[in-house]
């Protein structure tokens, strides 16, 4: 793998000339985008303006139809199965539902990827699986079942079962959208210790406060197109366009 | 003449309700795995797949029974298939339960929420480790309660096979009304024999359904 991150300016993300419709209607209208490895980037935008659909076609949640989009110099191809395990190991996602799999305890919920797609297994995967419980936070809840747990404390278990794949980038899409006010803080500081490690992150993002402070780049999308990019205390401080004033304006 | 006595009677469908047991428990299982098998087909992401598995479902749910036992038992002689009437029962009802599991558990994996697919495909499963290890196992949990249920229809279905010449309890309940002229007696041991191997499985259908509401 190390041979083929020098390719593409050894871009973590690459995307060109991105289209994606619906039937009729076109959602991404044309996206180019690189992300350097270890860059925060927050996806804001109004709803539907096609800032999920851009972020779950980067991991194939999503297909598109025209363009190119290369994970660390790997091409995106969804006919090629094992081409789209290999990137998704390499993709982490965290949901703003969590999904959890509710049948399984927080333990096994972390160790199940590991231990189908790298075959890991035994005391050594659940040692793993507890030190990621503890970094985020849960260490006591390893035997516990997701139903038992607050939002909170579900998005931190998905946060570790994504990191449990050892990805080179996490997808979060609108990950504290659905949780009480009081728990958000949890989430996001978990995130930002990602940030700091160096994690690549790419996230749609509500939380304009935390955008501001984590972010190396924030893009705002509008009518399926990349609108305005920028470092956030420029784009917040002076968004050049009437479009992210409005936007600006309808969130404060 | 003979003279039968109820102990007569009632033993001898007894002996035939065997064959009833036998006949569920082939169709049962058989339908199962066939079912299964197509539950999967359906499962992937291939429309033609899915048309021809939902096609096979409409053609078995929207003819009867009787007709597919004629079918295979007629059917398979006139292809030159030399055919018993034990195995053209077991096809016919394989068939026929496998088309309604399969519709039955299909309902059960699309009740499964979408965010369990994409959370088990974000982590790099293959298809079939997001169906054995995220999907089916949910899936499952919803699904015992109907396949316990349906197990019912597949019992009181089996006395359909009587027509073909298969002795199980309902053609045995007719011959020995042939023998004795006591068909009042006799085809009411007949139906209560149906209903102590039915209502057992309902009620326990039942006891599953109320347990569902509690998770693990």
């Amino acid at each position: 793998m190390s041979d083929t991150d020098q390719n593409n300016n050894g871009a973590a993300v690459s995307i060109k000339g991105l289209r994606k419709s619906y039937g009729s209607n076109e959602v991404l209208k044309g996206i180019d985008l690189e992300v350097r490895p270890g860059e925060v980037i927050a996806i804001i935008g109004k709803s539907g303006s096609g800032k999920s659909t851009l972020l779950r076609c980067v991991n194939g949640l999503e297909v598109f139809q025209h363009g190119e989009l290369q994970v660390q110099g790997q091409p995106l191809v969804y006919q090629d199965a094992a081409a789209m395990r290999s990137l998704r190991q390499r993709v982490g996602m965290i949901f703003q539902q969590f999904n959890l799999f509710p049948h399984l305890s927080v333990g096994r919920n972390v160790m199940l990827a590991p231990g189908l797609v790298k075959k890991e297994g035994g005391a050594a995967l659940e040692e793993r699986a507890k030190q990621l419980l503890a970094r985020v936070g849960l260490a006591d809840k390893f035997s516990a079942y997701p139903d038992q747990l607050s939002g909170g404390q579900q998005q931190r278990v998905a946060i570790a079962r994504a990191l449990a794949m050892n990805p080179g980038i996490l997808l979060c899409d609108e990950i504290t959208s659905a949780l009480d006010p009081e728990l958000v803080g949890e989430v996001l500081g978990v995130v930002e210790s990602l940030a700091a490690e160096g994690m690549t992150l790419l996230m749609v993002t509500h939380e304009m406060g935390f955008a501001r402070k984590v972010s190396d780049r924030v893009i705002f999308m509008h009518q399926g197109r990349v609108h305005e990019v920028g470092p956030p205390a420029e784009l917040f401080a002076a968004p050049r366009t009437p479009e992210l004033q409005q936007f600006l304006a309808s969130i404060h | 003449m003979v003279d039968f006595t109820l102990w007569d009677i009632v033993r001898n469908l007894l002996l035939a309700a065997r064959w009833t047991v036998v006949l569920s428990l082939i169709a049962f299982v058989g339908g199962g795995l066939v079912g299964l098998a197509l539950l999967v087909l359906r499962s992937l992401d291939k429309p033609w797949l899915q048309r021809l598995v939902a096609g096979y479902v409409q053609l078995f749910q929207g003819t009867p029974l009787l007709m597919q036992l004629f079918l295979a038992y007629f059917g398979l002689a006139l292809l030159g298939v030399e055919t018993s009437a034990w195995f053209a029962a077991s096809l016919a009802l394989t068939l026929y339960t496998s088309a309604f599991l399969t519709e039955i558990w299909h309902g059960c994996v699309r009740a499964v929420p979408r965010g369990q697919w994409e959370a088990a495909q974000s982590l790099a499963l293959s298809f079939m480790e997001q169906m054995r290890h995220v999907v089916l196992p949910q899936a499952g949990r919803l699904a015992v309660a109907p396949t316990v249920g349906f197990l019912v229809q597949v019992i009181k279905g089996t006395a359909l096979a009587s027509v073909i010449g298969f002795v199980e309890l309902t053609k045995a309940g007719t011959m020995i009304t042939n023998a004795t002229f006591e068909p009042f007696l006799v085809y009411s041991c007949v139906a209560l024999m149906y209903f102590a191997l039915c209502y057992p499985i309902s009620h326990y259908s039942r006891v599953l359904e109320g347990r569902l509401h509690v998770r693990h």
